[in-house]
C-alpha cells in the first residue's frame, strides 16, 4: 500500500478503556481502523485504571494515547491520565478522547490538555487524518 | 433559503438499497407463492408466529417500562415516583457501574463513576431508600444487572422482606445474562463457569420462591448495539438461551418448569419490517428449538416473552430532536413484533442522561402509539402479509444458519472464552461504521440532509448533582458504622464457604448477607477469592 493509504505507518498508538465502562465497540472500530492505516496498535481491553494506562503508555513508548469513555466519567478519568503522564515526564505524549462526550464538555477536555475529541458521528477517515496531522 | 438537498435534487444519490440491514435481499414485490407457508395460523398456537396470547394486547397491554436511575437512591426514588404518577406501568432500574461491576463506592476504580450511568446501590440500605413509598407487592421492577445480578436479586428480596411483602408476590425481572456481557457491555466479574453457576442458582431459587419473577432476561440488545445485525442479534441470543437451558438442566432443573420463566430482551433499530419480523421469527424459532431439542410441550414453557428497547445506537447526536421520530417508528415495530414490555429512549440519550423533559416525551411516545394509533386493536395486524411472512421465513433460516456456525465452532461458551464471538462483532461494528461513513447507511441530519451550521443542540443539558459522590461515600461510612459487624462477618464467611462447591444454592447466604447490610463489594470480594476473575481475551 502507498504511504497515503497508510498515513500512520510506524506509529505506535495505545487505545485504552479507562474506568468501568464496558462499551468497547467504538474503541475496537478505531483500533482496527488505526491498524489498517499502518499504526501498531496496543489495545488495553476493558476496565483499566488511569495508572495502568500511564504505565502502558510508557512501557510501550507510544506516540499517542486514545481514551474511549462512554460512561460520563470522561472529565475525571482523562484528567487523571493527563496528570499521570505529566508526573512521569511524558506530558508531551498526545492524548485523544473518544466516546459519548456532551458538546459542553468538549472544550473543557481540550482545555485540560487533550489534543482532540472524537465522537461517533465523525467519519473514521477524519479521525485518521487528524491523528496523522498531529503526529507528523 | 435552505441548503437542505432534496432527494431528487441534482447530485443527490438515489436510494439503491434493496437489502435489509441484515443483508436479506428484498424483491420489488413479494407474492404468495414465494413463501413456504403463506398462512401463519392463529396466535397462541404453536409455533406462535402471531404471538403467545390469543387476545394480544387487548388482554395484556405491553408494559411501559422506562429505564431510569442516576445519582443516589434518594434522587432515583423521586424520578420513579414522577414516572409512576405520569402513568408508567413498570419500573426499570439503571444501576451505576460500581454496583454493576461489584466495587464499593470507596474503591479507587469506583470513585469517578459513582451514580453516573445509574443509581448507586451498595447495600440494602440503598434498596430500601430507592423504593420508599413504592409498594413492591404492587409494582413490577426490572433490573439491568448481570455480574452482580444474584446479589441485587437477594437485595430486592431482602427489601421486600423489610416492607412485609411476601416474596411470592414479587414480579419483575433481573437481566442476569452474563454470556452477552463477555461479548458486549462488559460488566463481567467472574470467569464464565462460576458465573453460569450463579445464574443457575438464582433461576432455580426464583422458580421456587418468586414464581412470578423472571430471574433471567436473555439479552441480544447489547450485542446488537455493539454492531451486529438483527439476524445475528436473535441468533446469538437464542444460542445463549440454549446454553442456559443446558446449564440449568445439568444442575437438575426441569426445563418444562424453568423455561416458563425465561425471558428475552432486544433492541429495535430503524428497519420497521425487519425488526417486526425478527420477533416473529425469533418467537417461533425458540418454540421449535425447545420442542425439538428438549421435548418441551407445555405451552407456557414454549412461550417466547420479551422486552425491547427502542433507540440506543440508532439515535444520533446530530439534530437530536429527530430521534423522537426514530423512537416512534421503532416503538411501532416493537408492537407489531408483539413485545411484552417496551422502553423508549429519550431523544438526548445519545449523549446524556435524559432530563425530566426528554424522559416525559419518551413516555408520551408510547402512550400515543398505544392510545391514539389503533395499533393494539387486533392481534398481529401484519400476519398474512406476503412480505412479512416471506421476510419472517428468510430471517428464521438466516438465524439458524448463524446458530449452526456457532455450533460448528464448538458452542457459544467456547466462542466467548476464545474471543471468537467478540472479534466477529467488532468486525461487524467496523462494517457498520464504514457503511455509515460512505453514506450507504443513511442517517438523516448526520450523513444525509446535513445543513451547514445546523443546530445540534438539545435544549436542556442534564447535570448530575456534583455532590452525589460525597453523599454516597458518607452513607457508606454510616452503614458500615451502624451494622452488626459480627453478623456481617458470619454471613460473608457462610457465603464464601457455600461458593466452594455446587452443593448449596448461593441465594440463601446472599440474602442473609444483604439483611446484615454487607456491601456489594464485600460479597463480590469473597466470591472472587474462591473463583478468581474473568481474563478478557483482548486480541483484536
Amino acid at each position: 500500500m502507498s504511504a497515503a493509504a497508510r498515513p500512520l505507518a510506524g506509529k505506535r498508538i495505545l487505545v485504552a478503556k479507562p474506568g468501568l465502562d464496558g462499551h468497547d465497540a467504538g474503541a475496537k472500530v478505531i483500533a482496527l481502523a488505526l491498524r489498517d492505516a499502518g499504526a501498531e496498535v496496543i489495545y488495553t481491553g476493558l476496565r483499566k485504571s488511569p495508572d495502568f494506562i500511564v504505565r502502558a503508555a510508557l512501557d510501550e513508548d507510544v506516540a499517542a494515547v486514545g481514551l474511549s469513555i462512554l460512561s460520563g466519567s470522561h472529565m475525571e478519568l482523562t484528567r487523571e491520565v493527563l496528570e499521570g503522564l505529566r508526573r512521569a515526564g511524558a506530558g508531551d505524549v498526545p492524548v485523544f478522547v473518544g466516546g459519548t462526550i456532551p458538546p459542553q464538555d468538549r472544550a473543557a477536555l481540550l482545555e485540560a490538555g487533550v489534543k482532540g475529541v472524537f465522537t461517533n458521528d465523525m467519519p473514521v477517515a477524519r479521525v485518521i487524518e487528524d491523528l496523522a496531522r498531529s503526529l507528523s | 433559503m435552505s441548503a437542505v438537498p432534496m432527494p431528487d435534487a441534482p447530485g443527490a444519490k438515489p436510494d439503491t438499497r434493496v437489502a435489509t440491514p441484515s443483508g436479506i435481499e428484498v424483491p420489488v414485490v413479494v407474492t404468495r407463492d414465494m413463501t413456504v407457508d403463506a398462512d401463519p395460523g392463529l396466535p397462541a398456537t404453536y409455533p406462535y408466529t402471531r404471538g403467545i396470547f390469543a387476545d394480544g394486547y387487548r388482554g395484556r397491554p405491553w408494559t411501559i417500562r422506562q429505564y431510569s436511575g442516576f445519582g443516589s437512591a434518594e434522587e432515583s426514588n423521586q424520578r420513579y415516583r414522577f414516572l409512576l404518577e405520569q402513568g408508567q406501568t413498570g419500573l426499570s432500574v439503571a444501576l451505576d457501574l460500581p454496583t454493576q461491576c461489584g466495587y464499593d463506592p470507596d474503591d479507587a476504580m469506583a470513585r469517578p463513576e459513582i451514580g453516573k450511568v445509574g443509581v448507586s446501590l451498595f447495600s440494602l440500605s440503598e434498596m430500601e431508600t430507592l423504593f420508599e413509598g413504592i409498594d413492591l407487592g404492587a409494582i413490577s421492577t426490572s433490573f439491568t444487572i448481570n455480574g452482580t445480578a444474584a446479589i441485587l436479586y437477594a437485595m430486592y428480596l431482602a427489601a421486600a422482606d423489610r416492607q412485609g411483602v411476601p416474596r411470592g408476590k414479587l414480579t419483575g425481572t433481573i437481566q442476569n445474562d452474563i454470556l452477552k456481557e463477555y461479548v458486549a457491555r462488559g460488566t463481567w466479574i467472574f470467569p464464565v463457569r462460576p458465573s453460569l453457576r450463579l445464574i443457575a442458582d438464582s433461576v432455580l431459587y426464583s422458580n421456587d420462591v418468586t414464581p412470578r419473577f423472571n430471574a433471567i432476561s436473555i439479552a441480544g440488545a447489547h450485542v446488537r448495539d455493539a454492531g451486529c445485525t438483527a439476524v445475528e442479534e436473535m441468533a446469538y441470543t437464542l444460542a445463549n438461551g440454549l446454553a442456559y437451558v443446558d446449564e440449568l438442566t445439568r444442575r437438575g432443573g426441569d426445563v418444562a418448569r424453568f423455561a416458563r420463566r425465561l425471558s428475552f430482551f432486544f433492541y429495535v433499530h430503524m428497519d420497521l419490517f425487519e425488526e417486526a419480523c425478527k420477533f416473529r421469527a425469533g418467537r417461533r424459532l425458540w418454540a421449535k428449538l425447545l420442542r425439538e431439542r428438549y421435548g418441551v410441550t407445555d405451552d407456557r414453557a414454549l412461550h417466547f416473552r420479551f422486552g425491547v428497547v427502542c433507540g440506543g445506537s440508532s439515535l444520533v447526536a446530530a439534530q437530536p430532536y429527530n430521534n423522537i421520530v426514530r423512537v416512534a417508528i421503532e416503538n411501532v415495530a416493537a408492537v407489531l413484533g408483539g413485545a411484552q414490555s417496551i422502553f423508549t429512549c429519550a431523544y438526548d440519550e445519545a449523549f446524556q442522561i435524559p432530563t425530566e423533559f426528554s424522559a416525559e416525551i419518551a413516555l408520551r411516545t408510547q402512550q400515543i402509539v398505544r392510545h391514539e394509533s389503533g395499533i393494539a386493536a387486533t392481534v398481529d395486524p401484519l400476519g398474512g402479509s406476503h412480505y412479512v411472512e416471506w421476510l419472517t421465513e428468510r430471517m428464521e433460516s438466516a438465524m439458524l444458519e448463524v446458530m449452526r456456525e456457532i455450533d460448528a465452532y464448538g458452542g457459544v461458551v467456547k466462542a466467548i472464552e476464545d474471543g471468537w464471538l467478540q472479534r466477529r462483532i467488532a468486525a461487524r461494528a467496523k462494517e457498520r461504521k464504514e457503511a455509515t461513513d460512505r453514506g450507504e447507511r443513511v442517517v438523516v441530519g448526520q450523513n444525509r440532509f446535513r445543513r451547514e451550521a445546523q443546530d445540534d443542540g438539545c435544549g436542556e443539558a442534564f447535570r448530575l448533582d456534583p455532590d452525589v459522590s460525597a453523599r454516597v461515600l458518607a452513607k457508606l461510612a454510616r452503614v458500615k458504622q451502624n451494622r452488626d459487624a459480627g453478623r456481617v462477618e458470619r454471613a460473608l464467611d457462610a457465603l464464601e464457604a457455600a461458593a466452594a462447591t455446587e452443593a448449596e444454592n448461593l441465594m440463601p447466604p446472599l440474602i442473609e448477607c444483604c439483611h446484615a447490610y454487607a456491601t456489594v463489594g464485600e460479597m463480590v470480594s469473597r466470591l472472587k477469592r474462591r473463583w478468581g476473575e474473568f481474563q478478557e481475551p483482548v486480541r483484536l
